[in-house]
């Protein structure tokens, strides 16, 4: 049995690294994109900074189209446009352009999520401080938020990691890749196993880690 | 000098108009600490609101040293919020920040450079009395030195105005009174105008030079608080005024007296005077002096006098006509049965 894990140990650390590319290309682009787009969905809404209904609603409406498709269905769906990004459908750069796409409606609702938490009454002091609204979004609204944005960036994380193990069905590389391949294909429980156990220790090391700065940021 | 102009204050609520503030017209002149009472939903807080423009009026129109602020575009409204510094009942701090930031982003608000702002941030935690607490988190704060530095922060950019929306509300009584009195010694100091809205009088009656009562989005009374005091006419003003002031009989204690109860106010000057006692030198008449008090409203005193008078009727009715020539406000609260 170690001899077949032992086997293995090299396409695994291939895999594992993959993976760990895949992770950090998406969440990158989610935080990128999916942090403004968060700030917006909050700021344009009803009594606030930029308050602008049809922004609102229509990158409202666009962030559930996104987040109501299966991100399986996406990940075919999106072919195309990965073509046309990456020059090539295959691999782990190729599998990064869908769980970009999936990642950024998720991470910004998120955002939005923790943005509303925030009481109303700081802004309005911000506000009749004379403070620009832009100075609000980056001094008030950011710092406000911070400490619910890092658990939105733990939970992205974890989540594009389950969506990763999927982009193996288009040939996306991974550890999830790997487990289908020779683990499932193949019957080898062994190397089911270990994915497995690998799968569970990257996201408790994800959890810990992002619970860890949430409190060190954490001044309420 | 604010001048509120026929100001309505209308909130559309799911196709119910809710009428916040109605034809409101006020007049707040420089240098003076003016309080507007009122219980919760009279609309004070939203007639506060619109001086800084946080509530837009629906009509009407608000002059800050005649620059009507209603007027203004987003941009020339942020510049006049610089000159009208406001804080709150719950403090409203920026909870990421620091005590020294949280000043600080006041100052960077109205584009100060990095050295004035820091200059001028450490002379606002001294005049506050905070100095030993600017590295901390508003969370490490109590009470009263989350208000002081609410204070600092709307005094940042030298205010001409300040607003207090039920600053003292969340603060226990001691607390309560040493903001108070740093509010009082920042409007002498600073010719800060203050207006503060609240629902405790004595907060009002402490502090505040005019005041006006709000009921129903209107303003009911409006005037000097010592005259008020002394004379209030609305039923409401009176009701207020009784929290702080305890002015009549227990109704039982009413009921068993024989003689006429009379309900004397002595203002100013005249309180140390010796009127009740050339009365008895000059009339056949008995007294029982039932409630005797001076209140000091401020520093002017206001005495409230309430005794029973018996004797013969006439006697009694030339004795009420003697006083009633001396002070001028004598109620009589009880004839004879």
């Amino acid at each position: 049995m170690l001899d077949s894990l032992y086997s293995i140990l090299p396409d695994l650390n291939k895999a594992f690294f993959e993976t760990i590319y895949m992770v950090a290309i998406s969440l990158g682009v989610s935080l990128i994109v999916g942090l403004p787009l968060g700030v917006a969905l909050f700021v344009t809404d009803k009594g606030l900074l930029f308050e602008n209904v049809w922004i609102k609603q229509i990158a409202g409406i666009l962030v559930n189209l996104i987040r109501s498709v299966p991100f399986i269905i996406l990940l075919v769906a999106l072919l195309p446009l990965t073509q046309l990004i990456t020059g090539t459908t295959i691999g782990p750069t190729a599998a990064s352009v869908s769980l970009s796409v999936a990642a950024i409606p998720f991470f910004a609702r998120l955002v939005e999520t923790s943005l509303r938490e925030i009481d109303k009454g700081v802004i309005e002091a911000a506000v009749a401080v004379g403070a620009t609204p832009w100075m609000i979004i980056r001094e008030v609204l950011l710092p406000e938020a911070k400490p619910g944005i890092v658990q939105a960036i733990t939970v992205t994380a974890i989540s594009l990691l389950g969506y990763s193990a999927m982009a193996g069905i288009v040939g996306g590389g991974g550890i999830g890749d790997f487990a289908i391949r020779f683990g499932y294909y193949r019957y080898d429980n062994t190397i089911m196993f270990t994915t497995v156990v690998l799968l569970i220790v990257i996201v408790q090391l994800m959890q810990v880690i992002g619970d860890g700065v949430a409190r060190a940021v954490n001044k309420r | 000098m604010i001048e509120v102009r026929d100001v309505t204050k209308i909130y559309a609520s799911k196709g119910k108009d809710i009428i916040g503030v109605k034809n409101v017209s006020l007049t707040i002149e420089k240098g003076e600490i003016f309080g507007i009472v009122g219980y919760s939903g009279a609309g004070k807080s939203s007639l506060l609101r619109c001086l800084n423009l946080l509530e837009k009026p629906t009509t009407g129109e608000i002059l800050i040293d005649g620059v009507s602020i209603t007027k203004l575009s987003k941009k020339e409204l942020r510049g006049e919020r610089l000159k009208i510094g406001m804080i709150f009942q719950h403090f409203y701090l920026i909870s990421a920040k620091t005590v020294y930031e949280n000043i600080a982003f006041a100052l960077k608000a109205a584009g100060k450079k990095k050295d004035e702002i820091n200059h001028k941030t450490l002379e606002l935690l001294q005049m506050v009395g905070l100095e030993n607490q600017k590295d901390q988190y508003p969370s490490q704060l109590s009470g009263g030195q989350k208000q002081r530095v609410g204070i600092a922060r709307a005094l940042a950019n030298d205010p001409k105005v300040l607003l207090c929306d039920e600053a003292t509300s969340a603060l226990d009584p001691n607390t309560t009174k040493a903001i108070l009195s740093l509010l009082q010694s920042i409007n002498k100091k600073l010719g800060i105008t203050i207006v503060l809205i609240t629902h405790e009088m004595e907060v009002v009656k402490e502090i505040c030079h005019r005041m006006a009562v709000m009921q129903d989005g209107e303003i009911i009374e409006t005037g000097d608080v010592y005259n008020l005091f002394a004379h209030p006419e609305k039923e409401l003003t009176k009701t207020f005024i009784s929290s702080v002031i305890q002015m009549n009989l227990p109704e039982p204690l009413l009921k068993g007296r024989k003689g006429v109860v009379i309900k004397i106010h002595f203002k100013g000057a005249i309180a140390e005077e010796a009127v009740v006692s050339e009365l008895f030198q000059n009339f056949k008449v008995k007294g029982n002096i039932l409630h005797g008090k001076i209140e000091y409203i401020q520093e002017t005193p206001l005495g409230i006098f309430i005794m029973e008078l018996i004797g013969d009727e006439a006697e009694v009715k030339r004795a009420i006509a003697y006083i009633k020539e001396r002070i001028e406000n004598l109620e009589v609260v009880k004839h004879v049965a």
